[in-house]
């Protein structure tokens, strides 16, 4: 699975594309494949508050639960409401149809944190 | 780079190129899916899966006492087996607790062949040691033995190519010695998945030869390879045990709906009188199986609540891929471990409702 040069990464397994100051955020790929078939997907509601480095939903798959980091602080514009009843879409498109959802950054400047798809690329072969 | 310090079966390698993701199980590297936990699930309710179990135990006991020491130390009767013949059984502290679940094979009268759990094994093979007050001699194993499980409907027409056996004619619960795939191998009609099936044990150097005949063999059924993920699932919808979840050192059979497999009349065995004492006293808890209501899936630990107030916990839960729906098992006070009562379970700090069910949730039609 090649890990789109444009987005960033986090150590928690979370991919960030930003387009205009807004967010899209999503499962990596490795971290779909480490979960398993993926059945439950916990998402926050429109307008609620995304804060870096917190939880704001959590992913469930038939072996185990898994916590979605915040890569960035904002409000929460969009939520992808589809997961709920196709959750599966994200063992089948982490990287575009499951995007999870979009965050109008308040401080672009945490970005700056994130892996680059190389440096995540290295972080994952490292880890498995 | 540390090297791995997890103990690998002989088919680690041919996991390896089989795509499978290994975790670390018990100590042991195994595969927990190749394909997909419930692509794998399915594939062994609807056709054929194969599974490496090399990770388990082997216990052997020799000698004119053989039988009496294996009914020392085990719940259910050995005297009653016949040559050839498999039973379930518990291995069980003076305490009444377990030790580890087991399978106890007679292979002939002076000598007993037992399959533990894979990360039990070591405290087994003391365990039984310790308690030898009989004519007989206790083998460690396990070195022996490759064990791969060959699960599914067309589990019987998939072996039966590989092999001379009347495969047919054995029993379920039954084994019978003989060759797979032209090597000499135990071929078991057992399993833990609630399908029809074999466990075939062979020497560990044959096994990636056993296992490529045998992915060959059931090709025409869509045979895949499956890991302890989909072992899992299977095993919970079949309602059968898992050492370290319904069963450990203070859960005794009493407890776990495994009465069936004690046999207070055949004479003292170790745990007889505590388990006496138990069910005189009345049982406290009690093992049951419940389905989720409400939105989630009730794991491995979490709490159970009984109108409001905490009463149990959960042993196993998962859902079921064969059933759709989210499913487990738990222990609750024995009053109340009946089923179509409403329960809560607590679901990473919030009540969610479920129910109490009838188990096993699936049985395969006949």
């Amino acid at each position: 699975m090649d890990y789109p040069a444009d987005f960033r990464y986090t150590k928690e397994h979370e991919w960030i594309h930003v387009d205009s100051g807004v967010a899209t955020i999503g499962i990596t790929d490795h971290a779909q494949h480490e979960l398993g078939d993926i059945v439950y997907v916990d998402l926050p509601k429109t307008g609620s508050n995304a804060e870096v480095g917190k939880t704001f939903g959590s992913v469930e798959s038939v072996k185990a639960v898994s916590d979605i980091y915040a890569p960035v602080s904002g409000e929460i514009v969009e939520v992808n409401e589809g997961l709920a009843t196709a959750p599966e879409t994200l063992n089948q498109d982490p990287h575009g149809k499951a995007w999870l959802i979009k965050v109008r950054m308040s401080a672009p400047d945490e970005m700056k944190r994130l892996m680059t798809a190389a440096e995540y690329q290295d972080y994952v072969g490292a880890e498995s | 780079m540390t090297p791995s310090t997890l103990k690998r079966t002989p088919l680690f390698d041919v996991h390896r190129s089989l795509g499978a993701k290994m975790v670390d199980f018990g100590g042991w590297e195994m595969p927990v899916q190749y394909s997909g936990l419930v692509d794998e699930h399915h594939t062994v309710r609807r056709a054929v899966g194969l599974f490496d179990v090399s990770h388990m135990g082997e216990i052997e006991i020799r000698g004119p006492e053989a039988v009496r020491l294996t009914d020392y130390v085990t719940t259910n009767s050995v005297d009653k087996l016949k040559i050839g013949q498999t039973q379930y059984s518990g291995l069980l502290y003076e305490h009444g607790g377990f030790v580890d679940d087991i399978l106890v094979h007679k292979v002939a009268d002076d000598h007993i062949f037992i399959c533990v759990n894979a990360s039990n094994q070591e405290k087994d093979y003391s365990h039984i040691c310790a308690l030898n007050k009989f004519d007989a001699k206790v083998e460690y194993a396990s070195d022996r033995y490759a064990q791969i499980a060959i699960q599914g409907p067309k589990a019987l027409e998939t072996l039966r190519k590989l092999t001379p056996v009347d495969i047919a004619a054995i029993h379920y619960y039954w084994f019978q010695d003989g060759e797979v795939a032209g090597v000499p191998a135990r071929i078991a009609r057992t399993g833990y998945t609630g399908e029809d099936g074999f466990e075939v044990y062979c020497a560990p150097s044959e096994a990636p030869a056993v296992w490529r005949k045998l992915t060959e063999a059931g090709s025409e059924f869509g045979i895949k390879p499956c890991g302890l993920g989909a072992r899992n699932t299977l095993r919970l919808e079949s309602k059968m045990a898992l050492y370290g979840h319904e069963i450990h050192a203070s859960i005794t059979p009493l407890e776990a709906d495994l009465a069936w497999i004690v046999k207070f009349n055949k004479g003292d065995f170790v745990g007889r009188e505590a388990l006496l004492k138990q069910q005189e006293a009345g049982i406290k808890r009690k093992l049951i199986g419940f389905d989720m209501r409400g939105r989630g899936i009730g794991r491995d630990g979490y709490e159970v609540n009984l109108d409001g107030s905490p009463a149990g916990w959960v042993t196993s839960g998962s859902p079921s891929p064969t059933l759709n729906k989210n499913i487990g098992l738990c222990y609750l006070p024995a009053q109340h471990a009946q089923v179509g009562r409403k329960i809560e379970v607590i679901i990473r700090n919030q009540a969610v409702e479920a129910e109490t069910v009838p188990t096993p949730f699936y049985k395969r039609g006949k």
